[in-house]
């Protein structure tokens, strides 16, 4: 919550009001120098040394690549988002899922848990090869590639979320004869959201390195491939322009998904939870 | 005042022992009247905590019987805890509601009477504020109004007050009798403070240590619990003669 600040009674607050319009507007500006910065100085590198273009191209090459690939590496761009978020989706669902089925039946968690570490430690490189023998559908393949490994931290964070709730609250639902499901539905669950949110976070960056390593391994041509693809063909070529202007949008998508859950935690959060309140000093 | 009415809570012999080897509770004896205000007081590990759990229906005794007039625990029983314990996604209003709607009332259909509640506790502006916005004594009065909105026949409080300060502590006081005699409730109290429990109850358990025990019950028998009882020589000499109980306990153990 901004307060619109008061005509400043002193020099003390004058001072302190100057401060904090200082620092907000530090808090973008530093970052958005040093990034030029670093640019500017790869252009630096590249023009003092007369480096190759096919070696390191210049900043200004891959943006004019990516201007002229832009038909190609835009739909690339957007199937590589979809499957993304196709598979973040799935997670939530598998993650979220498993995570209430486990703290609802210590059997079912006996039986399963296992087979989730097991998916969780096995490298996806090593996997990718079976999923491909045995799974025929191309969409298919990357979803399961992409789940398996973003839906860990979701499953492991709202686990926690769901076991951790305030024991005087759960005495307080069982004098009250609340039933398992009201429970859940009233006390667990937003118990769990902050750690499910957390989850999130962690996996919103894992499905799309699942959805970029199973299209290396599968390798989707044509219309429906997405930005993974696109730099394995571009290195055949030795484009190597075309791969930084891929690999750029590769890192946009990344800091989309990651902006959307913030966007998403702060939603939920900010009303009440100690995360995402920013506190008077 | 006090035991006036029927028997609200039978305890017969009640114990409990953790672990089959720590005693927590020895043979407690109690039985709390219709309109009672009751004071468990002892220093910690006396069980003073233990029987309200038991008597919350939250563990079984080991050995003895909880009696309720009715057969069962009722399951509109009040409870407060040490800490205010609210949901701190919910507003104070949806907080006050969480018993009924446990019930499956809607929420509309008793908004009327969760106000109700946060009007007795002093709290009507703050009905749509979130926990963390509120001071710790007006974190207790939500919980206060919680345990209340069902009109409860009885009230289990375990040392609701212990963590404020001295003032807002006061002021609780008088504001809980209040209420207690607007809803006509039964409390018990637990607490550590003699000065808490002479202010407070009709009648006040002395419990002692290792193993956990009632040593003895002491009554309190004043007409009006306002400011002049506070600082009467009446009021000094309760003080005394409980604090004398205590110490005796304290040395028995």
């Amino acid at each position: 919550m901004v307060l619109e600040t008061a005509t400043p009674v002193d020099s003390d607050e004058l001072a302190r009001a100057q401060i904090a319009r200082r620092d907000r507007i530090m808090r973008w500006l530093i970052p958005a120098l040093a990034v030029v910065a670093s640019i500017g100085a790869w252009a630096l590198y590249v023009w003092a040394y007369d480096i190759p273009h096919y070696q390191l191209p210049s900043p200004a090459r891959v943006a004019n690549q990516l201007l002229v690939d832009w038909q190609m590496l835009g739909v690339a761009l957007w199937v590589t988002l979809k499957i993304t978020a196709m598979a973040l989706g799935v997670a939530v669902l598998g993650g979220v899922g498993l995570a209430i089925l486990f703290n609802q039946s210590s059997t079912a968690e006996r039986i399963f848990l296992p087979y989730a570490v097991i998916l969780q430690v096995t490298p996806l490189i090593a996997l990718a090869p079976l999923i491909f023998l045995y799974v025929e559908a191309p969409l298919a393949r990357v979803l399961i590639c992409a789940w398996i490994v973003a839906f860990f931290p979701i499953l492991s964070n709202t686990t926690l979320g769901l076991k951790s709730t305030d024991h005087n609250l759960t005495d307080l639902f069982q004098i009250y004869r609340a039933s398992r499901w009201q429970r859940l539905i009233h006390l667990q669950l937003p118990w769990a959201l902050p750690y499910f949110l957390g989850g999130l976070r962690i996996a919103g960056g894992l499905s799309l390195v699942g959805a970029i390593v199973a299209e290396y391994v599968v390798g989707i041509s044509g219309t429906s491939s997405g930005l993974a693809f696109r730099i394995l063909e571009a290195s055949y070529r030795l484009n190597v322009p075309r791969m930084f202007a891929a690999m750029i949008l590769v890192a946009v998508v990344g800091v989309l998904i990651y902006a959307a859950t913030s966007a998403l935690s702060w939603a939920l959060l900010h009303k009440w939870h100690e995360s995402a309140i920013r506190r008077e000093r | 005042m006090s035991g006036e009415g029927a028997a609200v809570l039978q305890m017969q012999g009640v114990t409990k022992v953790f672990n089959g080897q720590v005693m927590a509770l020895q043979a407690m004896n109690l039985t709390v009247n219709e309109g009672d205000f009751i004071s468990l007081l002892g220093p910690s590990g006396c069980g003073k905590s233990t029987a309200l759990r038991l008597m919350a229906g939250l563990m079984p005794p080991t050995q003895g019987r909880i009696l309720w007039p009715g057969g069962q625990r009722p399951g509109d029983l009040g409870v407060v805890f040490q800490e205010p314990t609210l949901m701190p996604w919910a507003t104070v209003e949806k907080n006050v509601w969480l018993p009924l709607r446990l019930r499956g009332e809607s929420f509309a259909s008793v908004k009327d009477r969760v106000h109700e509640a946060l009007a007795l506790v002093g709290l009507d502006g703050f009905a749509a504020a979130y926990p963390r916005e509120l001071s710790g004594g007006m974190k207790m009065r939500v919980s206060i109004a919680r345990a209340m909105v069902t009109r409860p026949r009885l009230i289990l409080m375990d040392e609701p007050f212990a963590a404020l300060d001295e003032i807002t502590r006061q002021k609780l006081n008088d504001d809980l009798l209040a209420m207690k005699a607007q809803i006509g409730c039964t409390v018990i109290f637990v607490t550590h403070s003699v000065f808490e429990s002479v202010f407070l109850s009709d009648r006040i358990v002395v419990m002692a240590a290792r193993p956990g025990r009632v040593v003895q019950e002491i009554a309190v028998p004043a007409a009006t619990r306002d400011l002049a009882f506070r600082t009467s020589a009446e009021y000094a000499a309760l003080t005394r003669d409980v604090s004398g109980a205590l110490g005796h306990a304290m040395e028995a153990a």
